[in-house]
């Protein structure tokens, strides 16, 4: 295996988790509503997804139990936010801070237990091919289906009508609703898949990232996630961009670091953050005519009845 | 009316303190602050079972309070104050960064007796305590150069403070007792604790040529990585056999369980002064896991090492120890570095082919 094969395979998988929990925030944050519980739901994704697949062997009810567990997490979120009216950016943050505490608290029975990681595939004569076929046929599924996820959603935003609905809702809430579309409810499904997807996110990380659990292992992720959310300027193209480029510069610091180039780690660490920085302000330079930002988002709707 | 009301209620809840307090008064109450989770395996996880041996040991002469995830810094004051409040007698904060607030708090409660790992600062009801972990890691370094078929090892560290530097030049110290011309490849996490980025640290080095790797990082994860491999690599703070049963070589292990038991007999006896502990190999307060995947004759050499430093016939800083830039450096401890060269080191040795991040 050559160094540059090594090196992108690291990277595949270092996204792969931002990636899914970004694409799933995307979808809540194009309905118009901001839930800054991702790193809750992820780290509550992580700790069912491991329970589930150290219970039963089985790498895709671990997977499940993850979604499962992100999106009863999430629909406490909708019912604050969307049932009750509460501020989204308060109730985005207290349900992080629970979903530290529930994780803990659900994984305290399996700590330093540890799980076979996830499968890689293999494909006769395909996975075989030099250089390529490991990285396009011979990973674990997670990271091709976090790919298929993001062109599904971008189908289904520019190219479905309900796509166009829950665009419309995010940018407009009260002509959705005067032109008799259900926001609340539209919005409670975004918030459910943005919460299923943070908890496969999560579920990833002890399924195939580092196979155990231990609290707080998300460390920071679901943060990072939502930032690559703003960085894609709310499209899913760039949202791949940006978290292959996050996961790039992350670990090429590392062989840096470990080539002894020279230069300093927490300069190198701070790298990936610089970067997003620096593409974000070169994109919003080259934008012309206002922001790309869901018009509603973060704002309370209560419809009149 | 409503005044009797207020008196009455004053009155009842007086009376429920005080009958509360005689039923916790014939009682020893032990504190403790930790970093991060119980369960992390690691750090947190080793101070937890020492405060279990403590319970084990005294039973119901004392009663154990433990407030776990204290963050570092000022916030942790409130924590360390309302133990205080609570009526806990001896408080034991485990972490580097609750050194400030420590002292403040002691400062408040000249009464209550504090005891705060990893750092420097003392006062008359403050005591210090440490493990000499860098003993664990000259033996690491031996065993590492012995087993390493390329001559490269791979070295995660956490952040570049004193406490790791001496581990990585007391690994390399260790290593050219055996191969001279040993290289090591060091990596900054910038964090104790992420699981993730360890890991793709550990396959960095890999990746780069290395065929040990070590970890002053806190969780399994580059123990996971090098026996998925097929390389060998070193625990840290606590056994992590299970997650490299043909990796593992063997592992430095805090072990608080002594120091804490001696403390809280010492506060029952009325005796606890305060003091300045920095323990090692002898006293156990680091304790080596078995030697396991090395042959025996690298097995024999690491415990021969080991009896060595316990019976202080070997130090791993002996005279003359030379820096990066060729220099000597100065011998204040007779035939080895003195303990405060130890504690404030901010240099590499010679034979790190690196620069220590943000320093000279």
């Amino acid at each position: 295996m050559g160094l540059l094969e090594a090196i992108i395979l690291s990277v595949l998988a270092a996204s792969t988790p931002l990636l899914i929990a970004a694409t799933g925030e995307l979808v809540t944050e194009r309905a118009g509503v901001l839930n800054l519980g991702v790193e809750g739901m992820m780290i509550v994704g992580a700790a069912c997804g491991f329970g589930g697949a150290w219970l039963t062997g089985s790498t895709v009810i671990g997977a499940l139990c993850g979604v499962v567990a992100g999106t009863l997490l999430s629909l406490i979120f909708a019912t604050m936010t969307l049932g009750l009216a509460v501020n989204q950016v308060a109730t985005g943050l207290a349900l992080t801070i629970l979903g530290i505490g529930l994780s803990g608290l659900i994984g305290a029975g399996f700590v330093g237990e540890k799980i076979t990681p996830a499968p890689h595939l293999y494909v006769p004569g395909l996975t075989d091919i030099p250089l390529a076929g490991r990285i396009l046929f011979g990973e674990d599924a997670f990271i091709y289906f976090s790919l298929a996820l993001v062109i599904g959603i971008w189908l289904f935003l520019y190219r479905t009508r309900t796509g166009l609905v829950l665009r419309a809702i995010g940018d407009n809430h009260v002509s959705a609703h005067a032109l008799g579309y259900p926001v609340l409810r539209i919005r409670m499904f975004a918030v459910m898949f943005g919460g299923a997807c943070a908890g496969l996110a999560g579920a990833y990380l002890p399924l195939a990232y580092t196979p155990f659990f231990i609290p707080g292992m998300t460390a920071g992720r679901g943060w990072i996630a939502l930032a690559l959310v703003v960085f894609s300027s709310w499209r899913p193209a760039r949202l791949v961009a940006g978290a292959y480029l996050f996961g790039a510069v992350t670990i090429l610091q590392l062989h840096a670091q470990g080539a002894g180039l020279g230069i300093p780690s927490q300069f190198m660490s701070a790298l990936p953050y610089l970067a997003t920085v620096i593409v974000l302000v070169l994109i919003s330079r080259a934008r012309t005519g206002g922001s790309t930002a869901p018009a509603a988002l973060g704002a309370v709707f209560v419809p009149d009845r | 009316m409503r005044k009797i009301l207020i008196a009455a209620t004053v009155v009842m809840l007086t009376a429920g303190a005080s009958v509360f307090g005689a039923s916790a008064a014939d009682k020893l109450k032990v504190g403790f602050i930790y970093l991060g989770p119980i369960g992390d395996l690691g750090w947190t996880y080793q101070h937890d079972l020492a405060r279990q041996a403590v319970v084990k040991e005294f039973g119901d002469k004392i009663e154990t309070t433990f407030l776990e995830n204290v963050s570092e810094g000022p916030d942790s004051e409130r924590s360390i104050e309302q133990l205080a409040r609570a009526g806990n007698k001896l408080i034991f904060t485990t972490s580097f960064g609750y050194m400030e607030p420590t002292l403040k708090v002691a400062k408040k409660y000249p009464n209550v007796h504090f005891e705060h790992a990893t750092g420097y600062k003392r006062d008359k009801n403050m005591s210090t305590y440490s493990g000499r972990f860098y003993e664990g890691r000259y033996i690491q370094g031996i065993i590492a150069a012995k087993m390493s078929k390329a001559g490269v090892l791979g070295y995660i560290g956490s952040f570049p403070i004193p406490e790791v530097i001496s581990g990585i030049n007391a690994t390399i110290l260790g290593a050219q007792t055996i191969n001279p011309n040993i290289k090591v490849k060091i990596i900054w996490a910038n964090s104790w604790f992420d699981p993730g980025k360890e890991a793709d640290a550990a396959k960095a080095l890999l990746d780069q040529g290395a065929d040990v790797i070590m970890q002053h990082t806190d969780s399994p994860a580059a123990m996971q990585i090098a026996s998925e491999r097929g390389k060998l690599a070193f625990g840290q703070d606590s056994e992590m056999i299970k997650f490299g049963p043909k990796a593992q070589l063997t592992s430095i292990m805090d072990n608080w369980a002594p120091y804490y038991i001696e403390r809280v007999k010492a506060e029952l006896d009325g005796k606890w002064a305060s003091e300045d502990t920095w323990g090692g190999l002898k006293s156990k307060m680091v304790v080596m896991a078995p030697y396991t995947n090395m042959p025996d004759d690298v097995k024999k050499l690491a415990m021969e090492t080991e009896a060595a430093i316990i019976g202080g016939k070997l130090f791993p800083f002996k005279c003359p120890v030379v820096g990066q830039d060729g220099k000597e450096v100065e011998c204040k401890g007779g035939d080895h570095l003195a303990d405060g060269q130890v504690l404030g080191m901010n240099f590499y040795v010679k034979g790190i082919d690196d620069k220590i991040p943000g320093g000279k």
